[in-house]
């Protein structure tokens, strides 16, 4: 009889313990409720909580304290300031399944906000136990370590090192061969954020082997895989040329631009971006991507989406066309001018039409032709406006200034330089009339043309001050023609031929 | 004597003569003077213009030739030159039509090959048309997988719906909704009802006693997913059922501690903690509790008592900091100074003083 009634007070008191944290786990996943949560103390009730007898109260509390630290960055602060770490580092290391994911989860919450709580989390010893965790036989228990070491490495290099130092990349590696989806992403997202800090730790994911694997998933019909495995080739891509050649080595090269047809707009962004971060380093490998057929399927990537989706092909077609004369005219016989005058004229943010007019400036500076082809699909009153308006950004109007300034030294194509001559500034009518001079004196049609267009008018009212460049571009445009039609359209011509007819004497028979 | 007188006698007449005959030629001399001038220098300016005229025609002479000498050397230099100018031309001329050839033949065989690139660019712009193409067609072929999964993934849903909604049937007496009698076809619903098996009542599921949605909670798909088990684990522990192992083994095998791996298991501030336990073990062990200081500071307020059988004072000593010879001049073995065998070194006996820049003592 006693002995019932001293158990049921003990039954009692767990049956509240468990009420209470499993309400306030409940609270915590609403952000209305945090602040009230967090000015009742709850942090310091959950704590001891942490270290209850009965493993269910143990994880709730653990899953409590992880909702709130993922809330903001104060509450992981407190979570860290609460010395809640070492206890959550230690049972890491000996509790169930269960227990072991809610205390990854935690340790994730705090790690993902700032460095310094990053940094608590490293000096607390978590990472050795994380790579315990992704020693796990459960998928979740690795998922949620896996997820917990991504977040942490993913702020700077040193605790990238710090985690690599670790040894979770074979780990993470193996992690990415496990059958299950979730698993494979959280891995291959890790890798990338361990892999994006430096060329030395990008070094070191590729020396454990991972581009194997992630190149062999790229076919995968799991977008959000796709993205994080797209994400981590580039992120290994992106430092150096050496990186870069082994990432190509995978032979990721026809089989990547299936990724830039598939319907997840993510996955199309980062799959231009790999493309773009290999494209970038020589241009041996521009050329293979132009071989394998890259620039065009860019092209109409870049055309079946709208916004930042677009920057990274943008900018990987100014890359190819950097590089060498004739990869610009392969970016041109791709069709590509007329999609980057497209994604100029259209896209509203400047920073993307920055890129679109630089792309162009690289492909348009190398001869002639190139320029013509990007002249005729009427960019550059587009590139002038945007550098006219003062609503663009810095950044837009110098870089569509030096693209106009690029295609115009190369151009010859004329009836695309003529509007240039009524609505330039002084700095860019400059290099028109510069480019004028040299085409009229060659060529008779065109002389013929500019005179009844109206351009010779138009260049005798311009007033150069004299022995300037322009005055001397003026004067060599001057001596294609007859001094009476150079007399003619100066200004001012007919006060003079009026002032001939005052001053005449009539002949009288 | 006589002639003497008579000239005396004379000179009287003599001077008169004299003076009389000078004032008479003194009217003709000038004219005089001038015209023997006028014939001197008449002569004489014959005489020097010939000897000039003569002059000049031998420096004519000298020009002519040497002038011809300078002239015609000149010439041949202008010859020489005219003919070195028109060799250079044309070798420089057949120089430039075989680098024309052969830089016009290495740059389209090597460098801009027109046809190897227009080749090239044909190549490229095919690809780009088969890379379209075959990515045109794999978007195809993902979009019909896509939709043929949709549809049978509706097909399935409407399959249920039948299944659940049979009794909609019509039987023998009376029509279903869907078999209206004043339509003459009955509806495709109807169809499919007569096709479709109906559904089972479902069994009552076994809920397991614990709850192993736990997962589901942990990842926070729902939101309220908590596993309201009335069953709470039980709080009087019971041993281990059954007598098969020994109780050690049993809770040795469930309670079993982790077992990290080596580089894990060791602590990270192991030398610290090896330290500490160093100083646990010497405070233990330790009988004499005052420390044992360094010499340096410690000793240095206390005054050292000599030994006994020591006659020489303690102290540091003054030799080779202060001096370098004996204090005491009777323990001299000379009674002479020191003296410098090598003269002074200049620099050294200005140091200090002030100096230019030129190197000068000020």
């Amino acid at each position: 009889m006693s002995q019932r009634q001293v158990l049921q007070v003990f039954e009692q008191y767990q049956k509240a313990r468990t009420q209470f944290v499993q309400m306030v786990a409940e609270l915590a996943t609403r952000p209305q409720n945090i602040e009230t949560l967090q000015n009742a103390g709850v942090m310091s009730l959950l704590r001891p909580l942490l270290l209850d007898v009965v493993p269910t109260i143990q994880q709730t509390a653990a899953l409590a304290l992880g909702r709130l630290a993922n809330y903001n960055d104060d509450l992981a602060e407190a979570v860290v300031k609460g010395d809640i770490l070492p206890q959550l580092v230690y049972s890491l290391a000996e509790q169930n399944r269960f227990y072991k994911k809610a205390a990854a989860f935690v340790l994730r919450a705090v790690g993902k906000h700032s460095p310094q709580l990053a940094q608590a989390i490293v000096d607390c010893g978590a990472l050795d136990t994380l790579v315990i965790c992704l020693e796990d036989f459960d998928p979740g228990v690795k998922e949620a370590a896996a997820w917990a070491l991504g977040y942490i490495a993913r702020h700077n290099a040193e605790l990238s090192q710090a985690v690599v130092d670790a040894g979770a990349i074979p780990l993470l590696v193996l992690c990415i061969q496990e059958p299950e989806i979730a698993l494979k992403r959280i891995a291959a997202s890790a890798l990338s954020d361990i892999a994006k800090h430096s060329p030395e730790l990008a070094q070191t994911v590729v020396d454990a082997g991972a581009i194997a694997h992630l190149a062999q998933m790229i076919l995968n019909p799991d977008a959000k895989l796709k993205r994080q495995i797209l994400s981590a080739l580039s992120q290994i891509a992106k430092h150096s040329v050496d990186l870069a050649e082994m990432v190509v080595e995978a032979e990721i090269f026809p089989v990547v631009l299936t990724c830039l047809k598939d319907k997840d707009e993510y996955v199309k962004k980062n799959a231009s971006t790999l493309i773009r971060e290999i494209a970038k380093h020589t241009p041996e490998l521009s050329q293979l991507i132009v071989n394998a057929g890259g620039v065009a399927a860019v092209i109409d990537c870049i055309g079946s989406c709208k916004g930042n989706i677009r920057l990274p092909g943008i900018m990987m077609l100014g890359y190819v066309a950097a590089h060498s004369e004739n990869l610009a005219m392969a970016v041109i016989i791709s069709k590509g001018v007329p999609q980057l005058s497209v994604c100029l004229s259209e896209e509203p943010e400047d920073h993307i039409k920055a890129a679109a007019a630089w792309a162009l400036g690289q492909i348009g500076r190398y001869t002639p032709e190139h320029a013509r082809a990007v002249a005729v699909t009427n960019t550059l009153p587009v590139l002038l406006s945007l550098y006219m308006c003062t609503e663009s950004s810095e950044d837009l109007q110098v870089k569509s200034k030096k693209a106009i300034k690029n295609i115009l030294q190369k151009c010859t194509y004329l009836p695309a330089l003529e509007p240039f001559l009524y609505d330039a500034p002084p700095n860019i009518l400059k290099h028109v009339v510069g480019q004028f001079s040299k085409v009229l004196p060659h060529d008779s049609k065109a002389r013929r043309l500019f005179v009844t267009s109206g351009g010779l008018k138009k260049v005798q009212e311009i007033k150069a001050e004299p022995g300037s460049l322009l005055q001397e571009y003026i004067n060599s445009i001057n001596n294609c023609y007859p001094e009476e039609i150079v007399r003619y359209y100066s200004p001012g011509y007919s006060d003079t031929l009026l002032q001939r007819v005052d001053s005449y004497q009539p002949l009288i028979n | 004597m006589a002639t003497l007188a008579r000239l005396q006698a004379r000179s009287a007449s003599v001077a008169r003569q004299y003076y009389y005959r000078n004032s008479v030629v003194d009217v003709f001399r000038k004219k005089e003077n001038d015209a023997a001038v006028k014939i001197q220098s008449w002569f004489r300016g014959c005489r020097v213009r010939a000897y000039i005229r003569y002059l000049h025609r031998a420096a004519t002479v000298i020009q002519k030739r040497w002038r011809g000498y300078l002239g015609r050397q000149h010439y041949q230099l202008i010859v020489k030159l005219a003919y070195y100018t028109m060799k250079m031309n044309l070798y420089n001329a057949m120089a430039v039509r075989i680098q024309r050839r052969w830089r016009g033949y290495k740059i389209r065989k090597y460098c801009f090959n027109y046809y190897y690139l227009k080749a090239y660019l044909k190549a490229v712009s095919e690809t780009n048309e088969a890379v379209r193409e075959a990515l045109e067609e794999f978007a195809d072929m993902k979009e019909r997988e896509e939709r043929k999964a949709d549809l049978e993934k509706e097909e399935k849903k409407r399959d249920y719906q039948a299944r659940k909604t049979h009794y909609l049937l019509s039987t023998k007496q009376i029509p279903g909704v869907y078999n209206s009698p004043f339509r003459k076809e009955p509806d495709p619903r109807e169809l499919r009802l007569q096709k479709a098996k109906p559904l089972t009542h479902p069994r009552p599921k076994v809920t397991p006693k614990r709850s192993a949605s736990l997962r589901n909670w942990l990842e926070c798909t729902r939101a309220r997913s908590f596993p309201r088990s009335a069953v709470l684990p039980p709080i009087d522990r019971k041993p281990c059922q059954g007598p098969f192992r020994d109780i050690a083994e049993v809770l040795a095998q469930r309670y079993k501690p982790l077992e990290p791996t080596l580089r894990v298991a060791e602590p990270i501030d192991g030398p610290k903690e090896a330290r500490a336990e160093l100083q646990r073990q010497e405070w233990t062990r330790n009988v004499q509790d005052n420390l044992f200081l360094p010499f340096s500071s410690y000793h240095k307020s206390k005054k050292h008592i000599p030994a006994m059988h020591l006659s020489s004072k303690y102290g540091p000593d003054s030799y080779g900091s202060r001096h370098f010879r004996e204090k005491n001049p009777e323990r001299w073995i000379c009674d002479k100074d020191f003296q410098t065998v090598l003269p002074s070194f200049d620099l050294f006996s200005e140091y200090g003083k002030l100096y230019s820049k030129a190197g000068q003592i000020v």
